[in-house]
C-alpha cells in the first residue's frame, strides 16, 4: 500500500529532529545532575575539611602526685571544693621548670584544658585508695594548643596577633618532643554537654534534646496525621467544610516554622505552663510542624491506593472500616512512611522555631528527661558556629557532619520500611 | 418527548409461552412476528425513551427494580429502568458499551453508594426488602448480593487468603479446616483449583489476567450470596475458562439468582434464562432469552442482535 509507504517515509524524515532534540534533552539533564553532583561534593569536602580535625583532640601527659596535703589538707578527701588544678598545675611544673615567676607561671597553666582537674578528680572519685600515689594522666590540653597541634595557628605571625604567646609555643614544642602530647579521637564530643571550653565541648547534650524531642514528634504526628488522613480521605463528607481544611492544611504546611515557635510559646508555655527550654515543648512545636507534611503526604499514599481493590474489599461487604485497615492501610504504608520521615527529617533540622521557645540557651547538662532543659542540634549548631573561638568552628563542622549522618540514617531507615512494605498489585 | 408507539400496555404481564417460531433467519423472523406473534403490532417499536418492550415480570422475583434512575452529577446514566430478577434464573444485560449495564449492575447491591457525584432513585427490593431503606446495613446486603467486577481486582495478598477474605469477615467458617474447604470447593467451582492448588501462597496478582478473573469469582462464591452480579466476568477467558463459568453459572442458579453483564450475543444465548437490552440507558427490551433472539420486538435490539449497532 502507498500509504504505508508515505508514513515510513514521512517518519524516517522527521526521526533526525526527534533525534536531536532527545539529543539536546540529555545534554542538559546531564549537565543538571552534573552541577548538583559538584556543589554536593564541594559541600561534603569543605564539610570534612573544616570537621574531621574536630574528631581529634590533644591531650597531654601528666605524672600527677595526688597528694593528699593539697586536696585533703583537712585529712578528709572533698571531691567538690578541693584543688584539683594544684594537682595537674603542679605536674605541669615539674614538666616545664624553666617557668619563674607567676606570670610565666599562669601562661603555662592556660596549656592546661580546664577539664585536666575534673578528669583527675573523677579518678579519684572512681579509685579513693590512689590518694596520695603518683598516676599518670593523659588529659585534655588546651583548644590553642589543640590549634597549634592541627596547625590552624600561624606560629610566623606577630606575637600579639595569635592566642598564644612565643613562649608558650617553646613550651608546645618541647612537650611534643618529648612525647607528651598525642592526638587521640575525641571522645568528649559525644559524652560531654556544652562548654565555655572547647575542648571540653561535646554535642551529647544536644543529641539527647534533638533524641527527646523526636521521640515526642513522632509519637505524636504520626497517629494524629494519618488519622486525618485517613479521616479527610476515606470518611469525612466532601463538601465545602473539607475543602477548606484541605487548603488549610496545604497552606500550614508553608507557613514560616518560626511563626510555629511563636504560636507554641504563646499556647505551650504562657498558655499551658509547659517549661521553658524542655524538649517537650519542642517536640510538640516540631509536630505542628510536620503534621501537614505528614497528612499531605498519607493523603497522597491513600489516593494512590487503586480504586478495585476498594471496590472489591467492599463488593464482598468489607465494612469501610476493614475496607481501611485490611487493605488501605497496608498498601499506603510505604507512602505514608516516608512522608514521616520526611517530616521527622524537617523537624531534625529546625532550628527556627526552637529559638522562639528557649531552647536556644546555654545548657551544660545533658537532659535526661523531656522537661530538662534542652537545646538541640541545629540549635548547637547556631550557637557554636557564633563563638569567636578557633576550636568551635571545626566543631561546628563535626557537628553538622553528625547531623547529617542523624538524616542519612534516617532515610536509609525509610527506604528499607519501603522496601520491606511495598506490595505490588 | 418520549413517543410511544405500542398500544398496550407492555408491563403487563405476558404469555412467556407464545408461539415458538422455528425459524432460519432473523429477517424471516420479523416478517412472522409481524404476521403472526404479534398481531396487534402494526409496526416494530423504533424509539428511544419509551416503555420497555416484552415482559420485565419474572416469574418468582427476588430483585425488583422500579422506576431505577441513576445520575452521575448531571449525566443521566439510567433513565427510569423496571426489571424484575427472579429466584432461579439468569438474567443477561446487554447493550452498546456505555449504555448503562455496569450501572444498572451497582445499583443492585449499592455499590453506586461509594461514588460521590452518583445519585440513585427509585425503589430496588431484594426478597421483599427495600435495599435503600435506612435500616440496610450495605455490608449486609453485600454479603448476600455478590459482585464480580468487569477487571479482576484480586487483592494483593495470597490466593488463598483472596478467597478467604470473605468468609473470615463475615465468620463464615468456625475453624481453618473448615475455611480451607471452603476455599478448596471456591476455586473448584470456578474451575481455577487445578492450576493453583500447589501455589497458595503465591499473590493473587501473580496469576495471569484470566486466572485472576476466576479467582475473583471463586472469592465471590466464598461468600455464597443469594445473588450474583456479574460484569462480563468471561471477557478474559479462553473458551475453555469461559464454558467452565458458564458451567458454573448452570449450576450456581439451580440455588441463586445471577445477573450478568455479557458482550457475547452466543454466552447471553447459552446461559440466560432471561435477556434484558439497554440503549443510552434505557432499558429497551426485556424477554425470554429465545424469544429476543429470534423474535426482538424492538427495532434497536434487533439491530444490536444483528450485528448493525454495538
Ligand atoms: N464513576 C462514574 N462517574 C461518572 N460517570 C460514569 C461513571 N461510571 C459510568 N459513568 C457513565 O455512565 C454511563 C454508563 O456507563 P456504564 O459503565 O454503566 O456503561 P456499560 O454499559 O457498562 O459499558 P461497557 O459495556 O463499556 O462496560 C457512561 O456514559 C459513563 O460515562
Ligand atoms: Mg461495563
Amino acid at each position: 500500500m502507498s500509504d504505508t509507504h508515505s508514513t515510513a517515509e514521512k517518519v524516517a524524515a522527521g526521526l533526525g529532529r526527534r533525534r536531536r532534540k532527545e539529543f539536546v534533552f540529555r545534554t542538559l539533564g546531564m549537565f543538571a545532575t552534573g552541577v548538583g553532583i559538584l556543589f554536593l561534593a564541594v559541600f561534603f569536602a569543605t564539610l570534612i575539611g573544616n570537621g574531621a580535625s574536630a574528631f581529634k583532640q590533644t591531650f597531654m601527659k601528666l605524672e600527677v602526685e595526688l597528694s593528699a596535703d593539697i586536696i585533703a589538707p583537712g585529712g578528709e578527701l572533698d571531691l567538690v571544693y578541693a584543688d584539683f588544678d594544684g594537682l595537674t598545675r603542679a605536674a605541669l611544673r615539674d614538666k616545664l621548670p624553666d617557668a619563674s615567676g607567676r606570670s610565666q607561671r599562669r601562661e603555662m597553666y592556660r596549656l592546661l584544658s580546664a577539664g585536666a582537674g575534673y578528669q583527675v578528680r573523677d579518678f579519684l572519685k572512681a579509685n579513693p585508695h590512689t590518694l596520695g600515689t603518683t598516676q599518670t594522666f593523659w588529659v585534655p590540653a588546651a583548644s590553642n594548643v589543640d590549634m597549634l597541634m592541627k596547625g590552624n595557628i600561624d606560629a610566623t605571625i606577630d606575637e600579639t596577633l595569635r592566642p598564644l604567646s612565643d613562649r608558650q609555643i617553646a613550651w608546645i614544642r618541647s612537650l611534643d618532643e618529648a612525647g607528651d602530647l598525642e592526638s587521640r579521637f575525641n571522645m568528649a564530643l559525644f559524652t560531654n554537654g556544652d562548654s565555655r571550653e572547647p575542648e571540653l565541648a561535646g554535642i551529647k547534650g544536644a543529641m539527647m534534646g534533638s533524641l527527646f524531642m523526636l521521640l515526642v514528634t513522632i509519637s505524636l504526628s504520626f497517629p494524629i496525621g494519618v488519622a486525618a488522613a485517613i479521616y479527610l480521605e476515606e470518611f469525612a463528607p466532601k463538601n465545602r467544610w473539607s475543602d477548606l481544611i484541605e487548603v488549610n492544611i496545604n497552606n500550614l504546611a508553608a507557613v514560616p516554622s518560626i511563626v510555629f515557635g511563636l504560636l507554641g510559646l504563646a499556647v505551650f508555655i504562657n498558655w499551658m505552663s509547659l517549661p521553658r527550654s524542655a524538649p517537650l515543648v519542642g517536640g510538640l512545636v516540631l509536630t505542628l510542624l510536620t503534621l501537614p507534611v505528614i497528612i499531605i503526604a498519607s493523603r497522597a499514599a491513600i489516593k494512590a491506593v487503586p480504586p478495585s481493590i476498594r471496590e472489591a474489599a467492599l463488593g464482598l461487604g468489607a465494612s469501610q472500616m476493614q475496607v481501611v485497615f485490611h487493605h488501605v492501610m497496608p498498601l499506603a504504608m510505604p507512602g505514608m512512611l516516608t512522608g514521616t520521615i520526611i517530616g521527622m527529617s524537617r523537624a531534625l533540622g529546625e532550628s527556627a522555631p526552637l529559638l522562639m521557645i528557649g531552647m536556644v540557651a546555654f545548657i551544660v547538662d545533658v537532659p535526661t528527661s523531656f522537661t530538662d532543659p534542652a537545646s538541640a542540634l541545629p540549635v548547637q549548631i547556631y550557637l557554636w558556629a557564633d563563638s569567636p573561638e578557633r576550636a568551635f568552628a571545626e566543631r561546628t563542622s563535626a557537628a553538622i557532619i553528625v547531623l547529617l549522618a542523624f538524616l542519612l540514617l534516617m532515610n536509609l531507615a525509610a527506604v528499607i520500611l519501603r522496601r520491606r512494605m511495598e506490595r505490588k498489585w | 418527548m418520549n413517543i410511544v408507539v405500542m398500544t398496550d400496555n407492555p408491563t403487563e404481564k405476558q404469555d412467556s409461552t407464545s408461539p415458538v417460531v422455528e425459524v432460519n433467519s432473523l429477517e424471516q423472523s420479523t416478517q412472522h412476528r409481524l404476521q403472526v406473534a404479534l398481531p396487534e403490532f402494526t409496526e416494530q417499536a423504533t424509539d428511544v425513551g419509551g416503555e420497555t418492550v416484552g415482559n420485565v415480570r419474572a416469574e418468582n422475583p427476588f430483585m425488583v427494580a422500579e422506576n431505577v434512575n441513576v445520575y452521575y452529577g448531571d449525566n443521566h446514566a439510567i433513565r427510569d429502568v423496571s426489571l424484575e430478577i427472579g429466584k432461579k434464573q439468569v438474567v443477561a444485560l446487554i447493550g452498546p458499551s456505555g449504555c448503562g449495564k455496569s450501572t444498572f449492575l451497582r445499583c443492585l447491591n449499592r455499590m453506586n453508594d461509594s461514588i460521590d457525584t452518583a445519585r440513585v432513585t427509585g425503589m430496588i427490593t431484594l426478597d421483599g426488602e427495600d435495599i435503600n431503606r435506612k435500616a440496610q446495613d450495605p455490608v449486609a446486603l453485600r454479603a448476600r448480593v455478590g459482585m464480580v467486577f468487569q477487571k479482576p481486582n484480586p487483592f494483593p495478598k495470597s490466593i488463598y487468603d483472596n478467597v478467604a477474605y470473605g468468609p473470615r469477615i463475615h465468620g463464615l467458617a468456625v475453624d481453618r479446616a473448615e475455611l480451607d474447604s471452603i476455599v478448596h470447593t471456591s476455586l473448584e467451582r470456578a474451575g481455577l483449583l487445578k492450576e493453583v492448588k500447589d501455589r497458595l501462597e503465591d499473590p493473587g496478582t501473580s496469576l495471569s489476567g484470566g486466572q485472576q478473573q476466576r479467582l475473583c469469582i471463586a472469592r465471590t462464591i466464598a461468600v455464597n450470596p443469594e445473588v450474583i452480579l456479574m460484569d462480563e466476568p468471561c471477557s478474559a477467558l479462553d473458551p475453555i475458562a469461559t464454558a467452565r463459568i458458564e458451567d458454573l453459572m448452570d449450576e450456581l442458579c439451580e440455588d441463586y439468582a445471577i445477573v450478568i453483564v455479557t458482550h457475547s450475543m452466543q454466552q447471553a444465548a447459552r446461559v440466560s434464562r432471561r435477556v434484558a437490552y439497554f440503549h443510552l440507558g434505557h432499558l429497551v427490551e426485556v424477554d425470554d432469552t429465545d424469544r429476543v433472539f429470534t423474535n426482538p420486538r424492538h427495532k434497536l435490539t434487533e439491530d444490536y442482535i444483528t450485528g448493525r449497532i454495538g
